[in-house]
């Protein structure tokens, strides 16, 4: 295996991914083996003499290993830039942070749009189902590619926190600190319920061609965006919309989207929408609505407990890691409840478990947002469990 | 520090697993870590307290008494304390049944509702005694289930308790001098301190 720059098909310009080749490949939950895997990952910092104080950080459904630096497709800062830096909550002068693109993913990492061995073809909707479990292994691989025996800690929000939750479970020995986020242990069935919705929409696009919409060099574009829209409203909250957008009307815009993709009946459209339309249209030309399929079936499947006969304590008997589980007051995506369930699992397990509801009006979006409470914990526990591992003050 | 939590922290053994129930901001615990190399943690109830705990790097979740102990296995740690807390959870009895399953000691601290000050104010004034120890109106008071010295050694007779340790101390936490006599301590002593086991174990 090598590293090897892979350039990544993209709508558009074609943009160069650090990425690792694994030609050994993995063998997927459903039995399938992928040959060969390419992970594409960001590194920050620098790795210690000891190898001793790499942090992953796992993104979220749709994020990407752009973590800390400017993201090649959107032109946007990294989604987590205020998190990790010299001297941010995540210090990057003292931590090697690792970021990649999750398995199943559309920013270069193998996934839909990678290329079939057998067939010298895409797999578009043809991608093998996978799990939480698959998209942890790959990350194990990169680390193992790294030289990296112990992970000092494997963070993250949403479904970045059901991985930092797998990596605890199926890794107990390779990393000391995991936080998960404004996650949950398993997904609810209202969880699953707004992503058949966003699957339903992309289904129903007639560029959809039963995935293969690259064939007929189209996107099922339309699709796509109500998906996003969707999920979009799940990821705020009422009191954050209301702040931003109340009952606003934009009166410019309603000439400047096509009466066949909207009509407005009174020639008006309310701020919130044209907000809702931005968010669909701009994430369209960044994401692939097969790794979107892929991605979101592999969150549903996601059970922790019902692997252990329904014991959710189960996989962290006898777990040396320390855990801290944040949720937010007003995330009701990932609602607190979600969390306390596990910290309650955490505690028959016996774990060392810290957990913190941090007051926020902003919902599940509020672990990306500038909330100084949840950057104090994220330092706070980071740090405390840096002198638990006794890894060196200094800066490396 | 405070004397209590100085008190306290003198009952429990180095390298000991302890949970602190009702942390407050920490203090306790990050002592018993750095001068005592324990595996302490903390369950505090408010939250401004916890996120606090948490950003110095303390192992504390939310949490309260009557509801998050019986989450823990048997014997998960070698004490479990419970600092001027017992009068204001719902249950004391249940809880302290969890404390002893959970650790193998049980660290109790409470004010001493058989202090004569109180005594005195009930019976010159006929109303609900105020002083420094117990200082909200009834109507406000978080602390719904006030106890004597006499009334929780009774307690622990009941429940099969042995009472390796106790103290009266004094407002500002200072041991006080009535070791030898339990009715004078009830008299005189303002807090309690207790340490405790199963006599079954």
């Amino acid at each position: 295996m090598d590293i090897s720059a892979s350039p990544s098909i993209a709508d558009g310009p074609v943009y160069t991914h650090r990425t690792v080749r694994l030609d050994s490949g993995l063998n997927l939950e459903c039995g399938i083996h992928l040959a060969p895997l390419e992970v594409a990952y960001c590194t920050y910092g620098t790795l210690s003499p000891e190898r001793n104080n790499a942090i992953l950080i796992c993104h979220a459904l749709t994020g990407d290993q752009y973590l800390a630096e400017q993201n090649p497709l959107t032109g946007k800062p990294g989604w987590w830039s205020r998190m990790v830096g010299p001297g941010l909550p995540i210090d990057t002068n003292r931590y090697f942070v690792i970021c990649s693109n999750v398995l199943g993913g559309c920013m270069g990492t193998t996934g839909p749009r990678s290329v079939r061995a057998e067939t010298g073809r895409a797999w578009d909707s043809e991608f093998p189902p996978i799990t939480m479990h698959d998209i942890v292994a790959t990350q194990a691989r990169l680390i193992d590619h790294l030289g990296i025996d112990r992970l000092f800690a494997v963070i993250g929000g949403s479904m970045g926190g059901m991985q930092a939750l797998t990596w605890a479970a199926d890794f107990p020995d390779r990393v000391f600190a995991v936080m998960p986020i404004a996650t949950s242990p398993f997904h609810s069935a209202q969880n699953i319920a707004f992503n058949e919705v966003s699957r339903q929409a992309i289904f129903a696009d007639p560029d959809w061609h039963d995935g293969h919409y690259r064939d007929f060099d189209a996107i099922p574009a339309r699709g796509l965006g109500v998906a996003r829209m969707m999920a979009h409203i799940t990821y705020l909250s009422e009191e954050a919309l209301s702040r931003k957008f109340g009952r606003r009307i934009r009166h410019e815009a309603a000439t400047a989207v096509p009466a066949s993709s909207s009509p407005s009946l009174f020639g008006e459209m309310f701020e919130v929408e044209s907000y809702l339309r931005h968010q669909g249209s701009t994430f369209v030309r960044r994401f692939d609505a097969n790794s979107y399929l892929t991605i979101t079936r592999a969150m549903d499947y996601f059970d922790l407990a019902a692997e252990y006969d329904g014991d959710l304590a189960a996989p962290f008997r006898k777990s040396q890691t320390r855990f801290c589980v944040v949720s937010f007051s007003s995330d009701w995506l990932f609602p607190t409840s979600q969390s306390r369930l596990l910290v309650r699992a955490l505690n028959r397990a016996g774990a060392n478990v810290s957990f913190v509801e941090i007051e926020s009006d902003r919902g599940h979006d509020a672990f990306l947002l500038d909330e100084p409470d949840f950057d104090r914990t994220v330092q706070g526990f980071i740090n405390g469990a840096a002198e638990h591992a006794a890894l060196g003050e200094g800066r490396h | 520090m405070r004397v209590d939590q100085r008190l306290i922290a003198e009952m429990i053994e180095p390298k000991t697993r302890v949970l602190d129930v009702g942390s407050g901001d920490g203090t306790l615990i990050d002592y018993l870590y750095r001068t005592r190399s324990c595996d302490a943690r903390g369950i505090e109830i408010d939250m401004e307290n916890v996120t606090q705990s948490v950003a110095h790097g303390l192992p504390v979740m939310h949490g309260d008494a009557d509801h998050d102990l019986a989450d823990y296995p048997d014997g998960t740690f070698d004490y479990v304390v419970l600092q001027r807390t017992l009068q204001a959870v719902e249950r004391p009895r249940e809880v302290l049944r969890q404390m002893l399953r959970i650790g193998r000691h049980a660290i109790v601290s409470f004010p001493n509702f058989g202090h004569w000050r109180l005594r005195l104010q009930l019976v010159v004034t006929g109303r609900m005694p105020m002083t420094p120890v117990w200082s909200t109106p009834w109507y406000t008071t978080p602390n719904i289930h006030p106890c004597t010295i006499r009334d929780f050694l009774m307690l622990c007779e009941e429940e099969g308790y042995i009472v390796q340790q106790w103290l009266a101390i004094d407002e500002d936490g200072a041991r006080a001098p009535w070791r030898r006599s339990i009715r004078l301590a009830n008299l005189f002593g303002e807090q309690a301190l207790f340490l405790l086991r199963r006599a079954d174990t």
